[in-house]
């Protein structure tokens, strides 16, 4: 039997893109199965140029912030002709169409309990437009907007917590992934489309774009992140930590130095220290030191 | 069967008659009333659509985006800032060319922030791509609900439709209503069979980019749906007419005693009702005035108005909403349209009216036609405005 492609390769994505390979994770665990909505972002830019199009699922793009809406309002359908039993349901988004324009739609779709998994591609700032801070770019790195200088490191905010936040709406799903840890993250997805209700994964993807860094070193990075505690991974079932992703911390260093967007730390120990801190309550809360 | 009905109640029974699928709610007043007799109709299972109440009229109209494109007919509702907070979603409704369905409650729009009737919150939206129709009366707008679902879904169409009706006024009012069988509505109205629509079986690329190469040509299409409306919208009144029994001839607009008329009223909406009154009364009094009532408004028919109007002297154009910094939205078209013609009208005046819910009575539609008969035209007048009210701003 010939494997259907749900994917395709040929689209328009950077070399080294992590978005690409996580969509790709995505959609070859959910299945044929599936309809997608996606946000205005990188991903349904570099799949979807008329008259090419990288996807073998029925996919839609309507806007930058309504996909959960959209995703809802296919979910009705779906009931409402007797299909839903059936059929994945995905609303995909950029960090920027997630925790900024998008998280109303997001949010109402969660609070209402549709049965649709929403994943956010999170490469930490607004790609598309070019490199802009978003709700999810980290603390000190620098943007096109967030420029460090004589009177800037960068970033001055922190990563807003939509993990927390889509928890505290008491989904059945919540967990965070990256695509330094392909299986963990095939194994989430799996796992939320088993469940009925309203999913998020949060997904790592590095940027070599956005982030300088060599396209060769996507894999490294994403997995310095997860390594470091900067990008913990877990899992949360009806509101239970159900899984964290046991490491034994590197040095915050080692992932920053590999990025153009935190080269204006390296060397200030003062603020090296500051983003060492988030790393360390992230390890301290999550639980997330390995036995030795 | 007649029935008392308010305005909303009979939007929601009719509604309820098209059977859609998914109905999605945001509330909004004067719009109130539709979602929450739907609502009423799903909880005692008179209907047995997904009702959903969502949390902004732009997730409203992007769930029934949503629905459209999964193949399922659907409606939603909604009013002045809601409409504008869609009308992003709206925009991308017509050019995925999904035929929606939906009820815009006219009202003004803020600041400052005003919950009464004009009609510029629809106007607002004249260039998205949206058949809209402007009706009267609630008899016309149950009748205009049918109509939209079924010229939405016709297979050369696929484009959404706005029934506009005037907020309170007909939202609120209440008339004795012809609420047509299921039976009758069904033959009109088949099941919704959509061209194309999100399927696993047979998996689609919808709302793809399309750069310089193809935008145009997509912005063409729609275009040239909407010239080819004004032939179909008459074929369908046809229909309409012989399986209702009520006459809207082309269904694009109404002449009410045009034919010798020297004076001639525009206008949109349910304002057609007082100066329809007033051209009886001055019928009764020999004075040759009448009214042409624009039904379809986009597509703009302007054949239909070119041969309506231009043996009349004497023209009015009525406008509920404005374009601040120009001509009066309706007022500039039907300029437009006479321009380069040999038979036109000596004068086409403009009078905005009723703005924010302002009334427009019996004797400021008759001082209009008072007006037309004075050799001067008028380029814009605010009809009943307050000069004092000024004054004290100054």
């Amino acid at each position: 039997m010939q494997r259907k492609v749900l994917f395709a390769p040929g689209h328009t994505a950077c070399a080294g893109c992590g978005q690409a390979i996580a969509a790709r994770l995505v959609i070859e665990t959910a299945g044929s199965n599936t309809i997608v909505a996606n946000n205005t972002g990188c991903l349904e830019v570099f799949s979807s140029r008329y008259p090419e199009s990288s996807w073998g699922v029925p996919w839609i793009h309507s806007l930058f912030e309504n996909a959960a809406a959209v995703a809802s309002g296919i979910e009705l359908a779906l009931k409402y002709l007797g299909k839903k039993e059936n059929i994945n349901i995905i609303a995909q988004a950029g960090d920027g169409g997630t925790a900024d324009i998008g998280f109303q739609a997001l949010s109402g779709m969660f609070e209402r309990g549709h049965d649709c998994l929403a994943i956010c591609y999170d490469n930490e700032a607004y790609m598309n437009t070019g490199v802009q801070r978003s709700g999810l770019t980290p603390f000190g790195s620098e943007t096109t907007t967030t420029p460090a200088g004589r009177f800037s490191f960068g970033n001055p905010t922190y990563k807003k917590p939509i993990p927390e936040i889509a928890l505290a709406h008491g989904i059945v799903y919540v967990a965070t992934a990256s695509i330094g840890f392909p299986q963990d993250l095939q194994r989430k997805v799996k796992k939320a489309l088993s469940l009925k209700g309203p999913k998020y994964i949060q997904i790592h993807v590095p940027c070599p774009l956005g982030w300088r860094h060599e396209p060769s070193l996507t894999y490294r990075i994403a997995k310095l992140a997860v390594e470091t505690g900067l990008y913990p991974l877990f899992e949360y079932e009806n509101g239970t930590l159900t899984s964290v992703r046991k490491i034994t911390p590197k040095p915050v260093e080692e992932y920053l130095k590999l990025q153009g967007r935190f080269k204006h730390i390296i060397g200030n120990l003062e603020e090296i220290k500051k983003i060492q801190l988030i790393a360390d309550n992230n390890i301290k809360r999550y639980n997330l030191l390995a036995e030795s | 069967m007649k029935k008392f009905l308010e305005g909303s109640q009979a939007v929601a029974e009719v509604v309820s008659l098209c059977k859609p699928g998914v109905i999605a709610a945001y509330p909004i007043t004067p719009q109130t009333h539709i979602p929450e007799e739907l609502s009423r109709m799903v909880a005692e299972g008179i209907l047995s659509s997904q009702f959903v109440n969502v949390e902004s009229e732009h997730s409203a109209a992007s769930v029934v985006l949503g629905s459209t494109a999964s193949g399922v007919r659907s409606y939603t509702a909604s009013s002045s800032q809601g409409i504008l907070l869609m009308s992003e979603v709206l925009f991308n409704i017509a050019g995925l060319r999904l035929p929606v369905v939906l009820t815009c409650a006219n009202r003004a729009v803020s600041g400052p922030i005003n919950i009464w009737n004009d009609q510029q919150d629809s106007i607002s939206l004249r260039d998205s791509g949206w058949i809209q129709f402007y009706v009267e009366n609630i008899q016309e707008t149950v009748d205009f609900h049918i109509i939209a679902y079924r010229i939405a879904e016709d297979r050369r169409v696929m484009l959404p439709v706005m029934v506009c009706m005037d907020g309170y006024i007909l939202t609120h009012g209440l008339e004795p209503v012809d609420m047509p069988t299921q039976e009758k509505i069904d033959k009109f109205l088949p099941p919704y069979k959509p061209l194309y629509k999100l399927d696993p079986e047979n998996p689609l690329t919808l709302g793809f980019l399309g750069d310089s190469d193809y935008y145009t040509e997509t912005r063409f299409a729609i275009q040239k749906t909407h010239q080819e409306l004004l032939n179909l919208i008459p074929k369908i009144m046809l229909e309409f007419k012989n399986t209702f029994g009520r006459d809207y001839k082309d269904g694009l607009v109404e002449r009410y005693y045009i034919e010798d008329a020297e004076r001639v009223i525009v206008a949109m909406g349910s304002i057609c009702g007082t100066i329809k009154e007033a051209v009886d009364d001055l019928r009764k009094k020999g004075k040759k005035v009448g009214l042409l009532k624009i039904i379809t408004f986009r597509p703009f028919p302007s054949e239909q108005i070119y041969k309506a109007l231009k043996d009349v002297a004497k023209v009015a154009v009525i406008d509920r909403a404005v374009s601040l910094g120009s001509l009066a939205p309706l007022y500039s078209e039907i300029r437009a349209l006479f321009f380069g013609k040999k038979q036109a009208p000596k004068q086409i005046s403009s009078f905005i009216a009723g703005l924010g819910g302002r009334d427009v009575t019996l004797d400021s539609i008759k001082g209009i036609f008072k007006k037309l008969s004075l050799n001067k035209e008028i380029k814009e007048e605010f009809l009943d405005l307050k000069p004092e009210l000024l004054q004290e701003e100054l």
